[in-house]
């Protein structure tokens, strides 16, 4: 198997692309490689084309026509975003005539959308309003004509409004191409057409694996996260509950950026002190339970893998996402799948046993909340029954990074400037394991310190593991243990995970041992740090700090072997007993169902 | 049918068709079947075996005479060939009693030759009599009689018959007679002239120089050589009237660059509309290095009113298949499609038909011809979506994609089909090309003006007396179409303009009807030369209606893509719309502008950069009108709306 996939926003790879070109834009001398877009040469020399449809993340839609150009000898205005460059292009970027099209076309965009923008889940965030607003827009001369279709909301995790859709094409290419999920698709044509999923059914019944990626790359306000904001709210205000929090890994590299930091900055101690300040009584992080999930699921490998008890390869299941995904279309692999919870689930389900337990607290007023970097840990809360191993609902809220940012300003703090605080240490401490659950490889990483542990009784020397690092599409290294090779591969954007699975059934097909011991699979490209929930504007250098800011947490750790953690060795001494326990398989332990619904 | 090698086909080229020297050829596309052509051909079959001679019923392509439809040929050994037109069946089973039998030619229903002769070349034995002038007051009939008259006194009655015709071919030159078989044609002819023609030609077979109707036809055909002559579906007849000869000569003697040379040389463009030249599109594609390649054949004709491919598929699907196969040839393409519109179902099944049985005949598939050269096609449907005409949302329809446009560059040239460099050419385009291939680039070269070579067929509709098909030289006048070939208006109005390019294109207004057709000259002119669509309006017709009409076209079929086009066309129509009701605002017109102007250069492909032709062309010409409706409000709208069908009106119940 070769790893062919790549992130969907690496350009065809060409072998001219390496040739300079020499052009002018608005007179100004560009060289630049072969192969570059117009709209990117003009970055070089500081020109901003305007553009709504192109996000940087994905390729060109065309969609728009904002991004026009003229190009001396040309009777058409090409693109900018999507025509290459030639050697002696002359291009004028900002015309009069250019802004008067600009602007009219601007008007038509405007005059099929509502002018809800107050009540807009992207108010302040939308790159229309935002265009609008450049172009100085004050009369509606084109008459507003926004035909009604009612929301989809038979989601919980998202929604889309149709009457807010510029058709821009951004959400049905990251669905289908970068997902793979083909949840969403262009319906009908004409001034009626409309991103939905075919066949014009809900959301729900459609294969949407929750991902969120389409939410995360909308221009507009058509589709966003379910906002839960007032729940929580509501929760806080409520002295019969005893409210409690979790922060996932990568919330605490990304949320800097809903407040103007660059993508990556660590604001873990900001985060602590906001939430302790927003009024919750306890504050824990969800990468103590990423190191809990690291002790069941290393101690699952080595089940299987040593001792030969159940199916290779192990594939994990931290991704809500992903096991839904899993369980509509790739139900094939239910007995590889590792049957321990997500951390989110794991945190919650001691935070309504163990944690009150402790304290004396009666479980039934205990209220969780956590904070993720995606939009399906929404709907993981009710996934199975297993999800309520406590006998309440293990969590009762999850809210996105975004969501948090807004939760945030809506309290008045002035976050940046706050002093760091801590985490309550009794679900709260952890090491860079479980920190780099948040990004692609992570949990791989994470998994293989300890299993190398678990098997040898040493640590590693060197506990990097570069090989599964990286925002290639399907990584794959092998781990020597005590002269035993294990075989890994690491896939990330739902696309990547069929060449992988491919390779696993071909050869179960073919009678032969498995060609991967070890399978980590994250839904959204670059792993959570990339995911649904995150705040606006990821592209794949965003990816790079934001998983940079993870490894760098890790490094700054003292310890960074999840088997370390002492919390996680206490709550096994006080509680559960010993990774894999009766016990453990009780509470942090979860089924999967095949839900072949969705042919493709 | 055997493998075929070279030698087989020139053999073939040089026998005749048919067996015997009386048949009749019965047009059989579309708009002849729909017309009746199929119950009229039955007729035939079955009064064939009462003749007591051996005659054969042919079931060929249109002749192009759609106003004339069902249309049938007649052969009757010792008489001259004609058209009969109309022909249903009554008149069917008179030509079978009256023509076969009684060898006399029935009134009303001929259409005249337009390849007219200047001499006699033997005695007349027919005299077609036609009043081209008034469609009330007929004189035919007076002359009809009164050289009937003149024939008996000579004593001739019975060595000449004395026929009304149907059409003549010319328009507005009086009373014309055209004498068979020679073909020669009088016009403007009088009562006094009765005499001397009996005398003079009649009897002296001598030409009348004052009444000769010297004008050429001014159709060439090209495109169209073969429709109406055998019948599409059978093979051997294709091949006898020289079908395949072209790619004979490719095959046999011409290295891929010799053919694009040949191309080149003839000055063929693209007859899908855009006019980009055929020969440049083929260099480019085979310059690309990488392989497999793709040649497409578009025909997904959508223009409204158009139907020019539709009939060269059904009347010739042969000579468009081998001008695929040459094309494919020239680029080194191993795979062809056909694209036809699922609306066309005649024309797809005449074309699979094709495929198969030159697959068996050996000109597809492997080693064609024994040259080595190996090549397929195969059919797919469109499903009627107009823009899928537009080449990159054709690809991704045969890739079974959402059919919507995609962004050039890459062009399909670099990455079309499933990625692949590809070729696209219009069904007109590739029927043009095997007869370049046998005549040589310089004989296509000669027709036509500077830049614009070679003919075109057009499909003239609208108020116009005799709708049909025209294949011209580019060149030509709008005016001698519409006029010397295609009557005028009918009725007694005046023309007003014509519109051209279909949807994407737009009006011409009569002063400018002398404008010489060429794709630069009708650009220049606000309008494109389109696939050939050509509808004629009277004095009557609105322009706000119809510009109006041209852009809900567009509207409705715009994929929805791109904003310029998806919203633009919209609202344009809701401005027409209320502009059309009386009810237009303050800004409008402007407004129509600014929207035009932004749809035109940010549309991402040419139906939503072209849509706005037919309302910017309005107003270039027509621009009072417009204003006419917005100073004269409801109550002009009204008024102008009167002799329109009316709307539903909701009636209140009595007792409500």
């Amino acid at each position: 198997m070769v790893a062919t996939a790549t992130p969907a926003s690496a350009p065809p790879a060409s072998p001219a692309a390496t040739k300079p070109v020499n052009i002018r834009i608005n007179g100004l001398p560009v060289t630049v490689p072969a192969g570059t877009t117009i709209l990117e040469a003009a970055r070089h020399v500081q020109i901003k084309i305007p553009t709504l449809c192109k996000d940087d993340d994905l390729l060109p839609t065309a969609a728009c026509g904002l991004c026009i150009v003229e190009v001396a000898g040309q009777p058409r205005m090409p693109r900018a975003c999507c025509t290459p460059v030639v050697e002696g292009m002359n291009i004028a970027t900002h015309t009069g005539a250019l802004t008067d099209i600009r602007r009219t076309v601007l008007e038509l965009l405007l005059s099929t959308h509502p002018s809800s923008c107050l009540t807009c889940g992207r108010n302040g965030t939308c790159e229309l309003q935002a265009l609008a607003a450049d172009f100085g827009i004050r009369t509606e001369n084109i008459k507003r004509i926004v035909t009604p279709i009612p929301p989809d909301t038979s989601n919980g995790s998202i929604i889309i409004d149709f009457t807010k859709c510029i058709k821009c094409g951004r959400c049905v290419q990251v669905c289908q191409e970068v997902q793979n999920v083909w949840a969403l698709s262009f319906l009908d044509r004409g001034i009626n057409t409309r991103m939905a999923p075919a066949g014009d059914i809900t959301l729900a019944e459609s294969p949407c694996v929750k991902c969120g990626q389409c939410a995360n790359h909308c221009p507009t306000g058509a589709i966003v996260e379910n906002d839960e904001t007032p729940a929580v709210w509501a929760a806080l205000h409520d002295d019969a509950k005893h409210c409690v929090v979790q922060i996932a890994p990568a919330v605490r590299v990304a949320i800097g950026e809903a407040f103007g930091l660059p993508p990556g900055t660590n604001l873990t101690g900001k985060l602590y002190t906001a939430l302790r300040r927003l009024g919750f009584k306890a504050v824990f992080d969800t990468n103590f339970s990423a190191d809990l999930t690291i002790m069941e699921e290393a101690s699952e490998f080595i089940e299987r893998f040593v001792h030969k008890r159940g199916q290779l390869p192990l594939i994990t299941s931290c991704c809500p996402s992903w096991t839904d995904f899993m369980e509509k279309v790739h139900y094939d692999f239910i007995d590889n799948f590792s049957t321990a919870k997500s951390p989110q689930q794991m945190l919650g389900v001691l935070a309504k046993t163990y944690y009150p337990k402790k304290l004396g607290i009666d479980p039934a007023k205990m209220y969780v909340a956590s904070f993720m970097p995606c939009t399906a840990k929404k709907y993981e809360l009710e996934r199975t029954n297993e999800m309520y191993a406590s006998g309440y609902i293990d969590v009762d809220i999850a809210l996105t990074t975004r969501e948090l940012a807004r939760l945030i300003k809506q309290s008045g703090i002035d976050f940046l400037n706050l002093p760091d605080g801590q985490a309550d240490s009794i679900l709260g401490d952890y090491t860079g394991a479980g920190a780099l659950f948040g990004v692609t490889g992570g949990v791989m990483e994470a998994a293989l310190r300890t299993a190398y542990f678990l098997v040898t009784g040493k640590n590693l020397e060197k506990v990097e593991f570069e090989s599964v690092r990286g925002l290639q599409g399907v990584k794959q290294a092998e781990v020597a243990i005590n002269g035993t090779t294990i075989r890994v591969a690491v896939a990330h954007g739902l696309s990547n995970v069929e060449s992988v699975l491919d390779a696993v059934r071909s050869a179960r097909a073919a009678g032969r041992e498995p060609p991967i011991h070890f399978i980590e699979v994250m839904a959204c490209p670059g792993g959570c740090i990339g995911g649904g929930g995150q705040p606006y504007g990821v592209t794949g250098a965003v990816r790079t700090k934001r998983a940079a800011g993870l490894y760098q947490h890790d490094r700054d750790r003292s310890l960074r072997l999840s088997h370390e953690n002492p919390e996680v060795k206490r709550v096994y001494d006080d509680f559960l007993g010993q990774p894999l326990s009766h016990k453990a398989h009780e509470l942090l332990h979860t089924r999967y169902t095949a839900r072949p619904l969705y042919k493709r | 049918m055997n493998t075929l090698t070279l030698v087989d086909l020139e053999k073939y080229a040089k026998t005749m068709a048919g067996s015997g020297p009386d048949w009749v050829r019965v047009s059989m596309d579309t708009g002849g079947i729909a017309a009746g052509a199929d119950t009229v051909c039955t007729i035939f079959e079955k009064g064939a075996g009462t003749l007591g001679f051996p005659f054969e019923v042919r079931r060929v392509g249109s002749l192009g005479y759609s106003f004339a439809d069902p249309l049938v040929e007649i052969a009757r050994e010792g008489m001259p060939r004609v058209i009969y037109g109309r022909v249903d069946d009554e008149v069917a089973g008179h030509i079978l009693q009256d023509h076969l039998v009684g060898r006399r030619l029935l009134d009303d229903h001929i259409l005249a030759w337009r390849n007219r002769a200047l001499a006699f070349d033997g005695p007349i034995t027919y005299i077609l009599v036609k009043d081209t002038s008034a469609e009330k007051g007929d004189k035919s009939q007076f002359f009809q009689f009164s050289l009937a008259e003149e024939l008996k006194r000579c004593n001739l009655q019975d060595k000449v018959q004395v026929v009304r015709a149907m059409d003549m071919g010319v328009y507005d030159e009086g009373v014309a007679v055209q004498f068979l078989p020679s073909r020669v044609t009088y016009t403007n002819v009088l009562a006094p002239d009765v005499a001397r023609i009996v005398k003079t030609s009649v009897q002296g077979n001598q030409v009348i120089d004052d009444l000769l109707y010297k004008k050429p036809d001014r159709q060439v055909r090209i495109v169209m050589r073969n429709c109406g002559k055998f019948d599409p579906e059978n093979l051997q007849d294709s091949l006898r009237y020289g079908v395949y000869q072209g790619l004979a000569r490719v095959l046999s003697s011409m290295k891929p660059e010799d053919v694009i040379a040949e191309l080149k040389t003839s000055g063929l463009r693209g007859r899908g509309g855009a006019g980009f030249p055929t020969w440049l599109k083929w260099q480019i594609t085979r310059a690309v290095e990488r392989t497999p390649k793709f040649i497409i054949c578009n025909g997904d004709e959508g223009d409204p009113g158009a139907y020019m491919d539709r009939s060269v598929l059904e009347g010739d699907p042969h000579s468009v298949l081998e001008g695929l196969i040459i094309a494919a040839y020239a680029i080194g393409a191993t795979r062809g499609y056909f694209y036809i519109r699922a609306e066309y179902p005649l024309a797809v099944s005449r074309v699979e038909k094709a495929i198969a049985d030159a697959h068996q005949a050996g000109l597809l598939g492997g080693n064609i011809l024994g040259s080595g050269f190996s090549f397929d096609a195969k059919v797919r449907l469109g499903a009627g979506a107009f823009v899928c005409g537009e080449e990159t949302a054709l690809i991704a329809s045969i890739e079974g994609k959402r059919g919507s446009p995609s962004p050039r560059p890459p062009y399909p040239s670099e990455r079309g089909l499933f990625g692949q460099p590809t070729a696209i050419n219009n069904v007109e385009t590739l029927a043009a090309v095997p007869a370049i291939l046998v005549r040589g680039g310089p004989w296509y070269a000669q027709y036509g003006v500077e830049k614009s070579h070679g003919t075109k067929v057009f499909a003239v509709t609208g108020k116009v007396r005799f709708p049909q098909l025209v294949e011209v030289p580019l060149g030509v006048t709008l005016r001698e179409i519409v006029f010397d070939l295609c009557g005028g208006v009918f009725g007694d109005k005046d023309i007003k303009a014509v519109q051209t390019g279909g949807p994407s294109g737009g009006m011409i207004p009569e002063h400018l009807l002398d404008t010489k057709i060429s794709y630069e000259s009708l650009q220049e002119l606000g309008s494109i030369m389109g696939s050939g669509g050509m509808i004629v309006m009277d004095q009557d017709d609105s322009m706000v209606e119809v510009s109006r009409f041209y852009l809900r076209f567009c509207v409705d079929e715009s994929c929805g893509k791109c904003a310029p086009c998806r919203i633009g066309g919209y609202q344009m129509l809701q401005i027409l719309n209320r502009v059309a009701r009386g009810r237009g605002e303050k800004g409008d017109i402007e407004r129509l502008r600014a929207i035009s102007k932004a749809m035109q250069k940010a549309s991402l492909c040419g139906l939503g950069q072209t849509a706005p032709n037919p309302v910017l062309s309005a107003l270039r010409y027509f621009e009072p009108e417009f204003k006419a409706y917005l100073e004269g409000g409801v109550s002009y709208a009204r008024k102008m709306n009167a002799n329109r069908p009316a709307e539903p009106v909701a009636v209140e119940p009595a007792n409500a």
